[in-house]
């Protein structure tokens, strides 16, 4: 009997071997993708476990006595004199009224440390300035509980660990839980994280005057990176005669966007600073920085989609007579519009994400007001996040963790939006 | 079929890089009527088709040499913009190539870009016009505002004929209009053919003989570079004078 050779036992062997290849490549693909889950699913999750109970904070209720005394007598009351009445006294005040019997200056000042003092006077003041009427009143307020109260109702601190191996005291724990069990004390949706200005107090501080810096940065670099990317991507693609200098400059740009991002901020600083005299530390600056870190970006993926455009299309425009500029600007750009529009977006997201360039620019500032203008100091996101990393009080890091992944979650957003801006638009066609 | 000469074409040279593509074609093509390019794959049809609108020019590299008359005048003059040539040569390609728009806007994108009509009405007519002419109306006048690349592929190469003579071309060149149909479409568009012949000068690029017999006038075949052989289309099928041009019609080589 003739048996074909490629039924013959070799053959089968040969085979067999091909499928337990296939089979182990398999299995390294598999293993690398969970890996990349893995790693993914356990940086979420050790983020969560930091930074979830952030976005929760304890409050407690007083009720304050607005004495007049506190206050610059009637006729002289400004604005000025009010924001510096003493709402120390007041608050202490109010604290101690719930606890008639404390006696003692150390005591009294324990039972001081449970609000936060800059919290609390903040409130005071700010109501009174809105309002100066309540002077004399007696008024009810909510407040900030200090980070370590809250740390401890949250159970972040150990009440059964020893005494002196914790900043918050036996005495202290005892009042907190009396105010507890009268119901001064209540969990609520920290809004402070989201809508304060940076603070030396973490229960104060938020990532408004960040997160405004980082709008602002976005913009001025997406303005700025946009019209100039875009546009030179059509001219390299469409206009700029095949030559040695072409090759040189395309070259260049995609060296570019491979160039450490630290090295933007030398720039920025050699240039935008130290020549033009920027100041440091402002939006407007880190904004013209990441936009030359963008540029690249942008390039190489207009560049990528304008390719992807058949050239049948401007085939088509050129043999009806359209000149070469409107073939490109009539047909070729709008078809490549959703690639350009998602590499923008991706590189928008770079930019937010940057950190290493606004280090070298001064924008670590310590920044506690909110910036109006793209010359007011600001810091961003990401640095912010650096900078709360610092500190190692149990506070700090659970609102580093939350800053994180309100990052995380804004990043996340902006690549959808680029994912459903390219499907939606790719089916348009 | 008039007797009156389109293009006068002498010693038409084409060159990429190095290589030249064309070695000197002289050929009279016949103002009305169907002229068919015929020749293997390689053999420069094409590059002397897209010769007729200068399209060459759009490729970086390609370089002319020779003389093409239409109505004798020289379309290579450089004080002749090829805009405005392509605007009385108008082309169909391989592949439909409708623009992502409406069948409408496809239609009417040459005469916008020409400013050929005034108000809404007449670019409206116009557009009627030429989808009538292309035989494609009856199909799309109760969707001209969907996507003309949703159109079948016949109906999408019938569209792109009428953005073609929307602008009135004198010529239309086809470069293998039929490759990527099915022979039903592929039937329609040749009736189509048929009937623009009585009012255009028409040159067609195809790879099927039997498509060239039936719808040319005259045929050209070209081998290599070379216009080997151009006569009635009657006579190249019938009865050639050279040996290659018999045995590619009759499939021994190509």
């Amino acid at each position: 009997m003739n048996v074909s050779q490629h039924m013959s036992d070799k053959a089968r062997k040969h085979l067999k071997s091909r499928y337990a290849k296939e089979r182990r490549f398999r299995f390294y693909g598999l293993s690398a993708v969970l890996f990349a889950i893995a790693s993914l699913g356990w940086l979420l999750l050790s983020l969560f476990a930091t930074g979830l109970t952030a976005f929760q904070e304890h409050y407690v209720t007083l009720e304050a006595e607005m004495t007049v005394s506190a206050f610059a007598p009637p006729d002289q009351r400004s604005v000025e004199t009010l924001r510096i009445a003493d709402y120390k006294s007041i608050v202490e005040n109010a604290i101690e009224a719930k606890f008639p019997d404390v006696r003692t200056a150390g005591e009294k000042d324990l039972l001081f440390a449970l609000i936060s003092e800059s919290g609390a006077t903040d409130h005071l003041r700010k109501r009174v300035v809105r309002n100066p009427d309540i002077i004399g009143s007696k008024i009810v307020m909510t407040v900030p509980t200090s980070d370590q109260v809250d740390q401890l109702l949250k159970g972040h601190i150990d009440r059964n660990v020893p005494e002196a191996r914790r900043q918050i005291s036996d005495q202290q724990i005892l009042w907190l839980d009396d105010l507890r069990a009268r119901g001064a004390i209540k969990k609520k949706f920290n809004s402070i994280l989201f809508f304060n200005p940076d603070s030396r107090d973490p229960e104060l501080a938020g990532i408004a005057s960040a997160a405004v810096g980082s709008v602002m940065i976005v913009i001025i670099a997406f303005i700025l990176a946009l019209p100039i990317g875009v546009g030179a991507a059509i001219y390299l693609d469409e206009f700029a005669p095949r030559n040695r200098l072409r090759d040189w400059v395309e070259i260049n740009i995609n060296n570019l966007a491979a160039v450490p991002s630290i090295i933007f901020g030398l720039l920025g600083l050699a240039v935008f600073i130290n020549i033009f005299g920027f100041q440091r530390s402002i939006p407007l600056v880190g904004g013209m920085v990441l936009a030359l870190r963008a540029f690249p970006t942008i390039v190489i993926a207009t560049r990528a989609a304008l390719r992807s455009v058949s050239p049948a299309m401007v085939d088509g425009a050129l043999s009806l007579g359209a000149s070469h500029v409107q073939a490109v600007f009539q047909q070729k750009v709008p078809q490549a519009m959703p690639g350009i529009l998602t590499g923008s977006i991706v590189s928008m997201a770079l930019v937010l994400g940057e950190t290493a360039p606004l280090l070298m620019i001064g924008m670590v500032a310590f920044v506690t007001e909110i910036p109006t203008t793209v010359t007011d100091p600001a810091t961003a996101l990401p640095v912010q996040i650096f900078l709360w990393s610092e500190s190692p009080e149990r506070a700090w890091s659970e609102r580093t963790a939350a800053a994180i992944l309100i990052l995380l979650a804004i990043l996340m957003t902006m690549n959808a939006l680029a994912i459903w801006l390219r499907s939606r638009l790719g089916k348009r066609r | 079929m008039t007797d009156k000469i389109k293009f006068k074409c002498r010693n038409v040279r084409v060159q990429y890089g190095d290589l030249e593509a064309l070695h000197g074609i002289d050929i009279d093509i016949a103002d009305r009527g169907v002229t068919a390019f015929i020749g293997p794959s390689g053999c420069g049809k094409s590059t002397f088709l897209r010769a007729f609108n200068r399209m060459n020019e759009t490729i970086g590299g390609a370089k002319f040499s020779g003389q093409i008359l239409m109505d004798g005048e020289d379309i290579y003059d450089p004080s002749l913009d090829p805009v405005l040539l392509r605007a009385r040569v108008g082309m169909v390609f391989q592949k439909p190539n409708p623009f992502p728009k409406s069948i409408y806007d496809n239609v009417a994108y040459g005469p916008r870009i020409h400013g050929l009509t005034e108000t809404q009405a007449e670019l409206d007519s116009l557009v009627e016009k030429s989808l009538r002419r292309a035989g494609l109306w009856e199909e799309v006048k109760d969707r001209l505002t969907e996507q003309g690349t949703d159109l079948s592929g016949g109906q999408q190469q019938r569209l792109v004929i009428a953005r073609a003579i929307a602008i009135s071309p004198e010529v239309i060149l086809m470069d293998e209009p039929a490759s990527a149909l099915d022979p039903i479409a592929t039937a329609r568009l040749e009736a189509l053919i048929e009937e623009l012949k009585t009012r255009y000068c028409i040159i067609i690029v195809t790879h099927s003989m039997a498509q060239a017999a039936r719808v040319s006038d005259k045929t050209a075949f070209f081998y290599e570079g070379d216009l080997i052989e151009y006569d009635d289309t009657e006579k190249i099928f019938t009865n050639p004078d050279n040996q290659r041009t018999q045995d590619y019609i009759t499939g021994r080589t190509g």
